[in-house]
């Protein structure tokens, strides 16, 4: 299967065929892609070099001559590198722009940690009006970055992975959508991490539902899910542990909660390898998964999770 | 509600700008580092830029960031004297309920085209300025952008000047204020930064007004263009 960087070039070409607002902006990484957009049109795909300061601040300044900037390097070198750019140069100066990550937080672990970004999402969270879309197929990924290139002039940022689940789901770009219901407890799974969660709950009587937009928070499909499942909550992501929770809490501020949050750990592994030993390393493999979700939801019966029968 | 030239007398002159500046600061006496980009920006305002307070939403206006935004005063004193910014603004400098505070918001300020305030900021923005203007085919539109010599230590406008010169953008202009007051520099040192990536660049005494308009509308084909203004240094 390909991947979700392999639709990000030929559905990008597209919008810039379809769109005279938009325009590209890379530092090196993914210029090949573009190759032939860059014949086509060769003042809307910029290069900018290995610079990415400039890369997010040239971004900004043709969203204030009124185009559409989508702007791309790998996570590590799109936010937090340049972070002070994006919080100016987009947010301080009232303009929008896409941002569009590879790599996302271990896709290549054998290059070490300068190459992960597990924290992307959190410090985006320090900032305010950013639309967050976690794709878990290269389907989605299309979709959602033409969501995220339709959005007006509003400041969207889409995380691509090669982690990927085996079926894409469709997505509208705002909304959870429940993939299974059940009565002891919500885990919500974001993006890739839905098979696993699907693998790890089988047979568990638990409501899953898919994120792919975490930002907004869906706190409406999350609150209408614990009217029947409780307010045991999981959230699953393929970032930094506990991202989402403080949105979880505040959806359910008005009702008594538990929410555990699951994802990428702080501590630096060392460790090179591969996406999947990685994926152990954190606790996001499927044993360990139902370990903690079983041990978790439905706690007001001694923290088992009731068996769906 | 905005104040226009016209409103006042008769149209404001350089020679009105302390006391513009002064009803912010307090005193019409300023010394050198408060009014080190004053000529700079006047003459600029005065003379070169095409843009007013009736052309903002003018895509075809030209633009000026103020990318060293701090000690704006002078900038917000050339802006209400060219109309942007009514007078009666200028008093509440800094307070709660003033658009005008001690670095420029462009969401705030009529006329400023960006907020500023860390440094290294506006540089990069021009060139994507002018990117933006080049990839809409709008060829008229001059991008100015005015930097602090001690600015330039930051590495975020390197990234900018080796990129705008390789990259033939030729409608954008730096204006470098060079009032020494970078710790670690060498004389001749900014000039040739820009010549050595590809731009045109040429030093002249900021506080000469027909030193500055030549330099300013010097033609330079192919390239952008960076003028050295220098002024008295900050610690003199």
């Amino acid at each position: 299967m390909d991947t979700m960087r392999d639709r990000f070039a030929p559905v990008v070409s597209r919008l810039l065929e379809e769109d005279p607002r938009v325009a590209v902006v890379l530092a090196e990484i993914g210029r090949d892609g573009f190759a032939d957009a860059q014949l086509r049109h060769p003042d809307r795909v910029i290069n900018v070099g290995i610079r990415e300061q400039l890369l997010v601040g040239a971004g900004a300044g043709l969203a204030l001559t009124g185009m559409r900037p989508v702007v791309h390097t790998f996570a590590s070198f799109l936010v937090e590198r340049p972070f002070e750019q994006v919080k100016l140069d987009l947010g301080h100066q009232d303009v929008g722009a896409v941002l569009v990550s590879a790599a996302a937080s271990f896709d290549w672990p054998a290059g070490g940690f300068t190459h992960m970004a597990p924290g992307d999402v959190a410090l985006l969270d320090t900032l305010d009006g950013w639309t967050v879309h976690v794709p878990g197929h290269p389907d989605e990924a299309e979709t959602l970055l033409r969501h995220a290139v339709a959005a007006g002039d509003d400041k969207v940022y889409v995380r691509l992975s090669v982690q990927s689940n085996a079926e894409a789901l469709p997505v509208d770009g705002a909304r959870f959508r429940t993939v299974r219901e059940g009565r002891s407890g919500v885990v919500v799974a974001v993006g890739p991490m839905l098979d696993a969660i699907l693998a790890a709950t089988d047979g568990l009587d638990v409501t899953v539902l898919y994120a792919t937009t975490v930002r907004p928070f869906d706190a409406d499909a999350l609150r209408a899910a614990t009217r029947a499942a409780g307010t045991d909550v999981v959230l699953v992501e393929p970032y930094l542990a506990g991202t989402s929770t403080t949105a979880a809490n505040d959806a359910l501020a008005d009702v008594p909660h538990r929410v555990l949050g699951l994802g990428v750990g702080r501590a630096e592994l060392r460790r090179y390898g591969t996406v999947a030993e990685h994926l152990t390393t954190h606790g996001l493999d499927t044993r360990t998964l139902r370990e903690r979700i079983g041990g978790f939801a439905g706690g007001g019966d001694g923290g088992r999770v009731a068996v769906r029968g | 509600m905005t104040t226009t030239t016209t409103e006042h007398s008769r149209p404001y002159t350089h020679g009105d700008l302390p006391r513009l500046m002064g009803l912010m600061t307090g005193d019409e006496k300023h010394g050198p580092a408060a009014t080190s980009t004053l000529d700079v920006l006047w003459v600029l305002y005065d003379q070169v830029l095409r843009v007013g307070p009736e052309r903002m939403d003018d895509p075809e206006r030209d633009r000026f960031l103020l990318s060293k935004g701090h000690g704006p005063m002078a900038y917000y004193a050339v802006l209400a004297a060219k109309g942007f910014v009514p007078v009666e603004w200028l008093p509440d400098f800094g307070s709660y309920d003033s658009p005008l505070g001690h670095h420029p918001d462009r969401v705030l300020v009529p006329g400023a085209e960006i907020g500023s305030g860390s440094l290294g900021h506006g540089l990069p923005i021009a060139v994507g300025t002018a990117l933006g203007l080049r990839a809409q085919g709008r060829t008229a539109p001059r991008v100015w952008v005015l930097v602090g010599d001690a600015e330039l230590d930051e590495g975020s406008n390197h990234e900018a000047i080796a990129f705008a010169g390789p990259a033939r953008l030729d409608r954008l202009h730096t204006v470098v204020v060079d009032n020494s007051s970078a710790g670690h520099a060498r004389p001749g040192g900014i000039a040739a930064r820009f010549e050595a990536a590809g731009w045109s660049a040429v030093t002249v005494d900021g506080r000469d007004h027909a030193a500055l308009y030549a330099a300013f509308t010097a033609p330079h084909p192919g390239r952008p263009h960076a003028v050295v203004a220098r002024v008295e240094p900050k610690s003199a």
